[in-house]
Formats: structure tokens, sequence, C-alpha cells
């Protein structure tokens, strides 16, 4: 761009920048300035204290409650891919333009409830003595603990992501070129090689997006671990609660807040990397 | 000024307290020669405002409305979610910005060293009609100065499924860590209620002022008990985990929630156990640099006196234990059934019973240990799966 275009475009750029500047940055960086804080009666006290990264990072509760809110975020990543991509290859691939711009629509529909009453809907589902176990029952199976557990969690990670990871996935595969999978074909590629040789490859982009969002939507969601997880053990977004509601140690949340920022930042970083890394 | 209410008022505040009070001193003048009974009388014209922060269901309608329609005024609350909370609401904020406050009693003392409350007139209010246990709550004096006035209390023992659980069962603590309801026993995650009524259990009969020794023991005590637990909850998830039968039993809360619950057919109930059970309480003041002293001051002697003691009683977020005794005998007039239910009877066994049978013990904060030791430790307990 020549410095002519950019004198032309900066008043275009400026209310972006501002808003990132107002509504991200300075937040971000009173966030980190308040991790070195006190706490004196309840109050925020201005400091230069180490205490707070101190005591949060030498907790083994924090690690494992870090160890936990990974494991559970890649685990809601890979099921809502997989959840999402027979979707989203079916509407990209084999239905008309039209339909599919439908059924994109009712993708959105979801969103239009709130995401804590979708949760506690569930609750109806999982419970022992809720439908998924009365169905079990009918069918002479034993009830399965599912609420309060980490797959109630899991649950609820799915239903959060699953019609934004679908609407990504398919947006990404109805990009492929439909003549690499017609040539795959009159080379005789079954479906399965068609899918792996020339489908994934083609549409990994949005396949790792739509993961990515997943991780990050699981990694920072408090409402699934908590009305279907039960809160135990807790994750990131659990600890920075019970910080903040006893004894207000706001700077001690901050800590916990920036490192899942630098973790959220670092998984964006590697995933942007395998979605469009050059193959060597 | 001792070092403690130094630290809680910060310079920006104490030159806001000196700006206010000059300006408050010009405008208390004209107004002093009027009692503040005048002041709060009903008033045609622009509605005032009275600015409550409070638990949730304080401000509701069914509280309310009458003082409102009464006084032409809008209750405008602010809810907080615990005493913590509440705490750092009124620090961070300007003198004057809550005209009520309504807390737990065990956070009175604090807001009372920190400056934060008006000293109210004894003689406005209607201790006599209140039970003596309850004419000079503690914290909620200093010497002769008052500065609190209790609203309402309830007991805190064994929360239950009454399908799933004998009540003779229920009424020991023991029952949390029967075989028969592991993955079933759920906790309210608020580190106070439950620690001081599993340090009963460890047989200490001052739950909240713990030794070395005996907090440590109680740490070992509730760790035994984590392989039980199917969860923590906050409010909401306490309430449906109960009402849809997924906890059977539940630690840290009372007929606080199961009475709510009990009025819409869910089976369940709560009892104190023999070990002893709890008390909360809650209280009004009136915020220091408050503009709206008469209006604070009518609304403490409305929900105190007999008709707005049943209202709180009633209350359609929680129900209550009212110390009004003259509240007992309007609420068995007019509601017979629900005072039976909370056990406010004048005759035979109630409630009253209980307290003076050395059963209940007032919820405080921790004496010996810190806030934070409590709480770390809590959260310690949740972690440890």
């Amino acid at each position: 761009m020549s410095s002519n275009t950019l004198r032309r475009r900066w008043p275009l750029l400026l209310p972006p920048l501002l808003w990132q500047l107002a509504f991200f940055l300075l937040p971000l960086l009173f966030l980190f300035v308040i991790s070195f804080w006190s706490i004196s009666n309840f109050r925020l006290q201005p400091d230069l204290t180490l205490k707070n990264w101190d005591f949060m990072l030498n907790r083994s509760a924090f690690w494992s409650a870090y160890g936990h809110t990974w494991a559970m975020a890649l685990g809601a990543a890979i099921v809502t891919t997989c959840c999402s991509f027979p979707a989203a290859c079916s509407l990209a691939f084999t239905v008309p333009e039209r339909t599919r711009k439908l059924a994109l629509m009712f993708l959105v529909v979801p969103f239009f409830t709130s995401y804590l009453v979708r949760v506690y809907s569930w609750q109806a589902f999982l419970s022992d003595n809720g439908i998924v176990n009365v169905l079990f029952g009918l069918l002479g199976l034993d009830p399965l603990p599912m609420l309060n557990t980490n797959f109630g969690s899991l649950v609820g990670y799915v239903t959060l992501s699953l019609p934004l990871v679908t609407l990504v996935q398919t947006m990404g595969l109805a990009q492929i070129d439909r003549s690499l999978i017609e040539a795959a074909h009159n080379l005789r590629a079954g479906p399965v090689r068609t899918l792996f040789s020339v489908i994934i490859p083609l549409g990994k982009p949005s396949l790792v997006v739509g993961a990515l969002f997943a991780f990050i939507l699981a990694f920072g969601d408090f409402v699934a671990p908590t009305y279907l997880g039960g809160g135990a053990p807790p994750t990131l977004s659990n600890l920075i609660i019970d910080t903040t509601k006893s004894g207000q140690q706001w700077p001690r949340a901050a800590v916990v807040a920036i490192v899942m920022i630098l973790t959220l930042v670092a998984t964006s970083l590697v995933a942007v990397r395998l979605a469009y890394g050059r193959r060597k | 000024m001792k070092d403690e209410e130094k630290n809680l008022q910060s310079p920006f505040r104490r030159r806001f307290l000196q700006g206010g009070g000059a300006l408050a001193v010009g405008s208390a003048l004209p107004l002093s020669i009027m009692s503040s009974t005048s002041l709060a009388q009903p008033a045609a014209g622009q509605p005032r405002t009275l600015t409550m922060l409070a638990w949730y269901g304080h401000a509701e309608p069914d509280i309310v409305a009458e003082f409102e329609a009464k006084y032409n005024c809008k209750v405008k609350p602010k809810y907080y979610t615990g005493g913590d909370n509440m705490l750092a609401l009124v620090s961070q904020s300007p003198a004057g910005t809550y005209d009520l406050i309504l807390s737990d009693a065990e956070y009175v003392p604090q807001l009372r060293k920190a400056g934060y409350l008006e000293r109210l007139e004894p003689k406005n209010y209607a201790f006599d009609d209140y039970f003596p246990e309850f004419q000079r709550f503690p914290g909620h004096w200093d010497g002769n100065d008052l500065y609190a006035v209790m609203v309402r209390f309830g007991f805190l023992g064994v929360a239950y499924n009454t399908d799933a659980v004998p009540e003779s069962k229920a009424r020991s603590y023991k029952v949390y860590w029967d075989a028969a309801y592991k993955g079933k026993v759920g906790h309210f995650d608020w580190y106070l209620p439950n620690m001081g009524q599993l340090s009963l259990y460890a047989g200490n009969k001052t739950p909240y002022k713990l030794d070395r020794d005996q907090f440590v023991k109680l740490k070992s005590v509730m760790k035994t008990l984590r392989p039980q637990v199917a969860g923590f909850f906050d409010y909401g998830g306490t309430f449906s985990g109960l009402k849809n039968g997924q906890l059977q039993l539940v630690c840290g809360i009372g007929d606080w929630i199961t009475g709510t619950l009990a009025r819409s057919g869910a089976k369940v109930s709560s009892v104190v156990p023999d070990e002893g059970g709890l008390q909360w309480t809650e209280s009004l003041s009136i915020g220091k640099g408050t503009r709206n002293r008469d209006l604070a001051n009518a609304f403490i002697q409305y929900i105190t006196s007999a008709q707005g003691q049943v209202k709180s009683a009633k209350m359609a977020a929680y129900p209550a234990l009212i110390p009004n005794r003259k509240g007992w005998e309007l609420l068995a007039q007019s509601d017979a059934a629900e005072a039976r239910r909370q056990g406010m009877v004048l005759q035979g066994h109630n409630v009253m019973d209980d307290i003076r049978s050395g059963k209940i013990t007032f919820r405080q904060l921790p004496v010996q240990q810190s806030i934070e030791d409590w709480n770390d430790f809590w959260s310690e307990y949740k972690e440890s799966a």
C-alpha cells in the first residue's frame, strides 16, 4: 500500500483502531497492572508486588485447574469438530445452494436463546432421573451418571460451539474447487481416499479455525462446568470466580486471566500455523 | 481514628467526605429542625429514590410495593452475592451511594469500624416487640450506639430430599458420609456456612473460633467427605439440583432454599442436626452520607413492624424467621400454615426453643484464622477430587 493510499484511508482505519485500544488493549494493560496490586480490607491498593504471581503460580491447585481446563477445551474442540464435520460436508457438497443458505440461517437460531437457558435445559436430559436415563431404563439399561461430571461439561461446551463451528466448516468446505473432487473420482479415488487426500487437506483452514473457536469458547466458559459439571474439579474460570468471590482477590484473579490469555494466544498462533502453514 | 479505619478510607474518600460534609452541614441545618418522621411523610409530586444494597429479593414488589406507595418513592436496589462482595461494593463507592445497606450480621462490625454506617437512634425502632435475645444483637451495638437493626434470620442445617433421606438420618451431619448418598451430596459454594457446619460436626462448640489443632482437624474431617460430594453449586444450581433430585443432601443451606422449593411442591426439607446448627442473620443499616436518612429510617421502621415482618417472613425470593414477637402473632393470624411450617408458633415447640437450648450458633467470620486461610482451604477442598 502506497503512503498516499494509506493517508487517504487512515480515517477509515481509525474507528476500529480506537475501539481496539479502548476496549481491548487498555483493559488488558489494566489487568496486567492490577496483577501487581494488593488487597487491603477488601479494597484494591496500588502496589508493585509479585506476591499474587508467586501465590498463584506456586499453587498446585492452580496447575491442576489449568491442566483440567486445557484437557476439557481440547476435548471440546475435537468432539465439536467431529460432530460438525459430517453436517458441514453435507451442507457444502450435497445440498442445493438455496437449502444451504437456509440451513446456515437455522444454525444461527440457537444463539437467539440464552446459553444459560440452554445449559439449564440440559439438566432435564442429563440428571439421574432425566429423559436420557428414563429412556435407558425403558431399554433395560442401568442409569448413567451424566450430570455433574466432565461429560456434562463437554455437552455444554458442544452446545455452545457446535453451531459456530458448523458454520465455519461449511463456509470453508464450500470454497473447495469441485473440479478437484471430481478429478479424484476420475482417478478412481474412493470416497474415503477423496475425503482424506482432497477434502480434509483443502478444508484444513476451516477445520482448524473451527476447532480453535471451540477451544477458545470452552477454555473460558464458566456456565457449563458450573451447571453441568458441578464445579468440580474447578476450571480456571471457576477459579477466577472463587478468587474474587471471597476476599475480593482481584489481583490474583488477574494473574489467572493473564495466564489464560497467554495460553489462548499461544494456542491460536500454533493453530494458525497449522491451518495456513505450507507443506515442505 | 484507629489504623484499621484509616486504611479503609482512601485520600479520595476522605476528601469526598470532607467536601460532602461541608455540603451536608449546610443542607442539613434547615432540615434539622424538622423531625425525621415528618420528612418521610407521603408527598405528592416527583417520587424520591431510596437506594438499597441488599441480597436479591429485598427490594422486590412483594416487599417494597406498599412502602413505595405510602411514601411516593422508588426503592432502587443493587443486589450483591455474598458479604465480601457487599463490603467491596461499599468500600469502592462514594459515601451516600447507598441509603440502606442490608448485610449479614457478621459483617456489621467491619462496616461500622470502617465508618460506612450512620449511627441509629434506638428509640425509633420496635425493639420492645423483639424477643429479648435479639434486642441487643452482637455486633450491632458499639456500647450504647446502635448501627444495625436485625430484620430476619434463619437456620442452616442439613437440607435433604424427603423421599430419599429419612429425617432420622438427616438429624446428624454424619449422613453426608453415608455410602447410600455417595455422589448425591452437594455443597452450597461458600466456605463460611459449610466449614461452620462441618466444624460443629468435628465437635467444636465454637465452630468459628478454632485453635491451630482444631483447624487442622476440621480440614482432615472435610477431606474425608470430599469423595461423597457431587459438586459445588450457587443458588441456582442448588435450587435445580434439589428440585430435580440430582442432589439428595446439601451442606451449607437451610430453609431459605428448601422452604422456597417446598412452597412449589418439591420434596425437600431442612433440619437442625443434633450436633447443632448455624444462624444467619440479616440486618439493615443506614449508609454513611445518605441524603435520604428520613426515608431510610422509615423503611427500617416499616420492615421491622409486625406487618413488615410478616412480609419479610414470606418473602418470595426466600423465606425467613423474624425476630419480632408481634410479627409472629400476626403471621399466626394471617397464615397459620406458614407460621407452623417455619416453627414460629407461640404455643408449643418453636425455633426460639432451639436457640435457647444452645443448639444454634451464630454464623460469624473466622476468629483465629484469616478469611483467606479458610477460603484457601475451601478452594483446596474443591480441587481435591
